[in-house]
């Protein structure tokens, strides 16, 4: 391995790790505050790539937009969703059983696929990148890298950059943190705990869906790709520690480095590797790296 | 167990032996899947329902299963029943009792996420490498028999084996949970500390309870390939493990009936929207139906199909619902 194969690599383990951390914080989120496992997370990034993909046309034809203008869209209609999603279903699942939430949330993700089928059918479909970043730099004498990778890690740093913001400096972040301690105290200080379950699910949801929508250029869209992801941003939560967001950093960059070197280097087992990991830590630190409170 | 759950059992099982007298040829099929279901789903009801341990990778011991069945067959003569169910349920439980050593160190939501990871790697195993057919799956070229008069690749005779099979788990299930075994079970669901400091060590409890379920998925897994004479890498995936799950959830947790429900509600919902004479067009979206039921059912069904009577009693006499004795 050629130092800049060495390099492209470590970008694009980057670019991954950081990508499976835009959706994992929002499940680590909503089960470390709300205490609700959401299968149907997947489903969010799903529906972003789908929409990155179906709005594109749309937004080019009407407001003569281009990807930026659906991206914030798209952004917009994800918060409304995740909005009305927690007030129509999700509400109702804080007090009842794990078992009952893993089971209504394996129901919505039956749905969305279906929906999705029958909306935009079951073909797999490109998305072009920006003209503006679709070009590429070069990186040693033969190799280039695509631009649009490294906007993609850009994107998500400035995310997790500002989630950390808003956690450590802001009132809201406080009560956030304070609402996963303690819920019952947080309330009875006076804070309206329901508003801010909304608040943090729709957050939740919109940047799932920011992370699909970005993603699909470099992925392309296809059916199942939500449960794909789902399942690795679960193997990235448990490692990282329910519910703490920097452990889901760490655990997101680790299962990165791990996915894209071992299809390099061990393209047999690159499929087990990151549950042999998972596994593993989890044997050694059976709560996760990092356990939230 | 009172007097109607017995009833109950007795006349469906009594239900079952008559069908294939009444029922063609899609019919006996039909069941004898839902059967085999039946018997994956109270393997799962042992861990969940029963020991209040939630396993999400259930299907790679019903994988590991089938595909014993399927690798440990001669080439071209049917093998003997004798040896090779023995096989297959001691290799699906060999690596239960591997799992369970290392996933029951964790706890909740972990102890979901690891077993989970255990039934993804054996779903990788089979699918990424060519040990075992990869991608495509392989075929069983002859169905086991144990001398002539059980031919498993005749409908009926495996009807009638998968019949026997499913109340020889249920009964098994039954006693086990009445017996002191059981009961250190039940105590482990209700509370695991208490048990501990009662003087019970817990782990040797649990992981026999695991290795137990894992073995009896095996069965249903030798069953299914059977059934199929086909196995391929959807066995093990964890769509399995998440149906199955949903099967005893929907049926109701802590009661055997309920997964025996559990799965023939599941299966006939599924063939009721995948039914083009019900839904027409709309058949090729069955899964929508099924999804909007599942939601439709945690919203109304708390306590599954096994808590509806109660739930109508309490409705229809105005009575508050009684909580019923969660384990029997």
């Amino acid at each position: 391995m050629t130092l800049a194969i060495f390099l492209i690599q470590c970008l694009n383990a980057l670019q991954y790790g950081l990508l499976l951390f835009l959706v994992a914080s929002g499940l680590t989120l909503i089960f470390g505050i709300m205490g609700v496992i959401n299968l149907a997370h997947g489903s969010f990034y799903m529906i972003g790539a789908y929409m990155a993909y179906a709005l594109a046309p749309w937004v080019a034809a009407s407001l003569g937009g281009g990807f930026f203008t659906t991206l914030g869209i798209g952004l917009v209609l994800a918060v409304l969703f995740g909005y009305v999603l927690e007030w129509a279903f999700f509400s109702f699942l804080y007090e009842r059983e794990h078992l009952q939430q893993v089971l209504m949330t394996y129901g919505l993700i039956l749905v969305f696929e279906e929906l999705r089928s029958m909306l935009v059918g079951d073909d797999v479909h490109g998305v072009a990148p920006p003209p503006l970043l679709a070009g590429t730099l070069p990186l040693g004498e033969l190799m280039t890298y695509p631009v649009y990778r490294l906007f993609i890690s850009g994107v998500c740093l400035a995310l997790a950059l500002g989630m950390y913001f808003v956690f450590t400096r802001t009132r809201l972040g406080m009560m956030i943190r304070a609402g996963s301690t303690n819920r019952e105290m947080v309330q009875s200080l006076g804070v309206d705990i329901k508003f801010l379950y909304r608040v943090v699910f729709a957050a939740g949801v919109a940047i799932a869906v920011l992370a699909g929508m970005v993603a699909a250029p470099v992925s392309s869209v296809y059916p199942g790709m939500g449960s794909t992801v789902l399942i690795i941003c679960f193997v990235v939560v448990v490692i990282g520690g329910i519910g703490s967001i920097r452990g889901a950093l760490v655990a997101s960059l680790l299962i990165g480095v791990v996915d894209t070197f071992g299809k390099v280097l061990l393209p047999e087992a690159a499929g087990v590797l990151v549950y042999v990991l998972m596994a593993g830590i989890l044997l050694w630190r059976p709560d996760g790296l990092f356990r939230a409170g | 167990m009172d007097k109607g759950k017995l009833l109950f059992v007795i006349v469906a099982f009594a239900a079952l032996a008559a069908y294939p007298f009444v029922a063609g040829k899609f019919g006996v099929d039909l069941v004898t899947k839902i059967m085999i279901l039946a018997v994956f789903a109270l393997s799962l009801e042992l861990l969940v329902g029963t020991t209040g341990l939630i396993c999400f990778g259930q299907a790679a011991f019903f994988g590991i299963g089938a595909y014993a069945t399927v690798l440990l067959s001669p080439e071209s003569e049917p093998a003997s029943v004798a040896w090779l169910l023995p096989a297959c349920v001691l290799l699906a439980a060999l690596y239960a009792l591997a799992v369970g050593a290392l996933s029951l160190r964790t706890k909740g939501v972990y102890f979901i996420m690891v077993t989970l990871a255990f039934a993804q790697m054996a779903y990788y195993v089979v699918h990424d490498t060519t040990l075992a057919g990869g991608t495509d799956g392989i075929y069983l070229n002859a169905k086991p028999a144990l001398g002539a008069w059980l031919d498993l690749s005749k409908p009926l005779v495996l009807y009638a084996f998968c019949l026997v099979s499913l109340m020889a788990v249920f009964g098994f299930l039954a006693v086990l949970l009445r017996s002191r075994f059981g009961h250190a079970l039940a105590g482990i669901k209700a509370n695991e500390q208490r048990m501990r400091a009662a003087g019970f060590s817990t782990y040797p409890y649990k992981l026999a309870a695991f290795t137990i379920s894992g073995a009896l998925a095996g069965l249903a897994g030798f069953l299914f390939a059977v059934k199929d004479g086909y196995v391929n890498p959807e066995l093990l995936s964890w769509h399995q493990s998440g149906a199955v799950l949903i099967m005893i959830i929907l049926g109701g947790l802590g009661h055997l009936r309920g997964a025996l429900i559990g799965a023939f509600a599941f299966a006939l919902l599924q063939e009721l929207f995948k039914s083009e004479a019900v839904f027409g067009e709309f058949a090729r979206h069955w899964l929508l139906g099924m999804g909007l039921t599942i939601i439709v059912s945690v919203a109304l069904l708390p306590r599954g199909l096994v808590g509806v009577p109660g739930q109508l009693r309490a409705r229809l006499l105005g009575a508050r619902p009684q909580r019923e004795a969660s384990d029997d």
